[in-house]
């Protein structure tokens, strides 16, 4: 297969350039249209879940903020925003204790000698790799036991854990290609470990630091199931109001918090990328 | 000749501070070591506490034989003692001191307010001992235990249950403090009086549900494989500028919150939902059913997984130079010939690694099947969740989650031996 179609191109050859194109095309659709359908449909004026006449028609009288004023508690309703709060609450924390002490775990794994390096990683990434379920099965027993069941404490503390494998894995791969002569020079000139950690190293390799974070934040901020067995009634976040709101009547509202989420996500996605760049550039590499 | 301090009388090379240098050197080694286990420990003792001894305590209570939170044998000491001279094979009811002893033991569990729990824990090996519990409980606390026997007549007229020996067999095979009787009911076996045996076919539901999750998890690593492998490829051969902007359309899904999409897809593929509604326009007549069923889940999962899928092989295909393809057709080779013989070969690893993340990420989904995926279209973790939030059986969530584990931690090995889990990218 070829970028470009030679001008000698047989038929067959040309007949399957555009059956290939058509095909990722169509695929290309299928990631996209779902995400992109319930936007617009997030505006409809009425309490359908289907694009009503006047919206095809663009009517402006068939498109309205209805279901983002719903949110925000116009119909009385406040349980919306509560648990976008109690979100806001828990996701942050999560994110802090992930980042601060996954951070440290991954320059302790980058070191050149390190005892039972494989076992730790494996161990430390496996919290992603352990279906949620089990995760939360688990935690709501232990937990119960030392009473951190039904507590915000409890919901963050799992949280962090959830979150730990993305930061391992973002900051141990900015480290790889961290130049250890860098804080051998900043000794050298007499600094401390703690002032060459903050003023050489930490700058370097803070767009993974902030990346791993990002996937930390956005984990704690997606998570359902601990939520539901850890959690109790006082822990409501977004996602467990949508769960319960989607397996029960389907109310609208939820429409304009999908809209919501994914505008989030655009805003993430895009700071990943310039940090990316961004860390490329600083060594040395085009952005490719 | 140097000078001598460098050396010592057996002429072994000497640090600057006077010591041997080979020993010098395993000290500074040493102290690396412990750096770096430092600054590892914290993190590591956080993850134990919140993630591995939560899953050691699902592993233990998938074997322990508690009713709420106590042991039976420390709920029912006096009837697990006497139980012990019974042998459900002789055919006769037990003997007048072993329902003395429930008598016992029975007003203690009263006492105490457990004695529902106990009926609801062998209620789990067979069915209608919770109420036979239930009903004596009240009753039994007025008994005097010196002066009101015999006790057999007296529970025979609560109720005729207490003289079935299939009870007594069931009370008798759960005395201890440990049990495989969860692990039994996940294979959908069970105790009888001729021994451990499979449940009747009608009844095997958590086989059929292990069964339906791993084929359906096939099915949805197979669909994402079909779909993803042509994407990467065009991903990888187009230039860098245009691939980038098309990664987005990968990466977008990716980053959404998992519930928008499942919500989408459920909004979507409702009976009055656009799809539906598109289809009529089109001139069908029939409204077709996508949600709540098998299909459903396979079409939103699939959308789902597919950036697991598409990633690992775009990395994989990225490396492979195209000038192969153009050498092996230059050497007369066909278009089907170069792909099979030259490209797709090197292209496994990444098939490998997309195939196995997806398949490890599809058999423990909850969310999705729980939402479309109707009554013939959830996986083993929502029947997990059902013990939870309904049912309250959690020693048999505890063994399914086992059971559960076992199968994810062996892939997950695999994993590891094929790509390394420190070759994870994400995004």
């Amino acid at each position: 297969m070829a970028t470009k179609l030679p001008s000698y191109a047989t038929f067959g050859q040309r007949v399957w350039f555009y059956t290939f194109r058509v095909i990722c095309g169509l695929v290309f659709f299928y990631l996209i249209f779902p995400i992109l359908t319930i936007i617009p449909l997030s505006f409809n004026a009425e309490d359908f879940f289907t694009f009503t006449p006047e919206m095809l028609r663009l009517d402006p009288d068939g498109y309205s903020l209805k279901h983002y004023r719903d949110f925000f508690g116009a119909n009385g309703d406040y349980s919306w925003i509560q648990a976008f709060m109690n979100s806001v609450k828990i996701a942050p924390l999560a994110t802090l204790i992930a980042v601060s002490l996954g951070t440290l775990a991954a320059i302790g794994l980058t070191q050149p000698h390190v005892p039972f390096k494989k076992a730790i990683t494996a161990l430390l990434i496996s919290p992603m790799i352990v279906p949620l379920i089990i995760t939360s099965a688990g935690m709501f027993f232990f937990y119960a036991n030392i009473g951190l069941q039904g507590t915000f404490m409890g919901v963050v503390l799992a949280h962090a854990a959830l979150g730990i494998p993305f930061v391992i894995i973002t900051v141990t791969a900015t480290l790889s290609s961290f130049d250890e002569s860098l804080t051998r020079a900043a000794a050298n000139m007499g600094a401390d470990p703690v002032t060459t950690f903050f003023k050489v190293q930490m700058p370097l390799i803070l767009p993974g630091v902030i990346s791993g974070g990002l996937f930390a934040f956005i984990t704690s901020f997606d998570e359902v199931i601990v939520v539901l067995l850890v959690g109790s009634a006082g822990q409501k976040t977004l996602p467990w109001q949508m769960f319960i709101g989607l397996r029960e009547q389907i109310s609208p509202t939820i429409l304009a918090v999908a809209t919501i989420l994914v505008t989030i996500s655009i805003l993430l996605l895009t700071t990943i990328e310039l940090l990316r760049r961004r860390s490329e550039r600083m060594r040395g590499i085009t952005p490719g | 000749m140097m000078a001598d301090t460098h050396f010592d009388e057996n002429g072994l090379v000497l640090a600057a501070d006077g010591t041997p240098l080979k020993q010098s050197l395993a000290r500074a080694l040493r102290a690396q070591k412990i750096r770096a286990l430092l600054l590892i420990a914290p993190l590591l003792l956080f993850v134990t506490i919140s993630f591995v001894l939560p899953i050691g305590e699902m592993l233990m209570r998938s074997v322990q034989n508690t009713a709420g939170t106590e042991y039976i044998p420390d709920l029912m000491p006096n009837v697990v003692e006497e139980i012990q001279d019974w042998e459900p094979a002789s055919g006769e009811m037990p003997a007048e001191p072993v329902y003395r002893a429930l008598a016992q033991d029975l007003a203690t569990a009263f006492e105490n307010r457990n004695h529902t729990q106990l009926g609801r824990r062998f209620n789990y090996e067979s069915a209608g001992m919770s109420s036979i519990f239930r009903k004596s409980g009240r009753r039994v606390s007025n008994w005097d235990i010196e002066t009101d026997g015999p006790f057999r007549e007296k529970f025979l007229d609560i109720d005729d249950d207490w003289g079935n020996i299939e009870y007594w067999a069931t009370i008798k095979a759960n005395s201890g403090y440990y049990t495989t009787s969860y692990f039994l009911a996940a294979f959908d076996a069970q105790r009888t009086s001729e021994g451990i045996q499979m449940k009747d076919p009608d009844q095997r539901i958590y086989s059929k549900l292990m069964v339906r999750t791993l084929w359906l998890s096939f099915l949805i690593t197979f669909c994402t494989f079909a779909l993803g492998y042509p994407v990467a490829w065009l991903l990888a051969d187009l230039p860098a500028k245009s691939a980038n902007m098309l990664l987005i359309l990968v990466l977008l899904p990716f980053w959404t919150s998992l519930l928008v999409r499942t919500s989408a897809w459920k909004i979507l593929l409702q009976q009055q939902g656009v799809i539906n509604d598109f289809w009529i326009a089109l001139g069908f007549t029939e409204r077709m059913s996508l949600i709540n069923n098998q299909l459903g889940v396979v079409i939103a999962m699939t959308h789902i997984l597919l950036p697991f899928m598409i990633l690992p092989l775009y990395s994989v295909m990225k490396t492979i130079p195209p000038s192969y393809l153009r050498a092996a057709k230059s050497l007369g080779a066909t278009n089907t010939v170069a792909f099979m013989r030259v490209y797709f070969p090197q292209t496994t690893p990444g098939i490998g690694a997309g195939s196995l993340l997806v398949f490890i990420l599809a058999v423990g989904y909850f969310i999705t099947p729980e939402l479309v995926g109707g009554a013939d279209g959830t996986f083993i973790s929502n029947r997990i969740y059902y013990q939870f939030s309904s049912s309250g059986n959690w020693g048999l969530a505890a063994a399914l989650g086992t059971v559960m584990l076992v199968v994810v931690l062996l892939l997950y090995y695999i994993y590891d031996k094929l790509v390394g889990v420190d070759n994870v990218k994400l995004g």
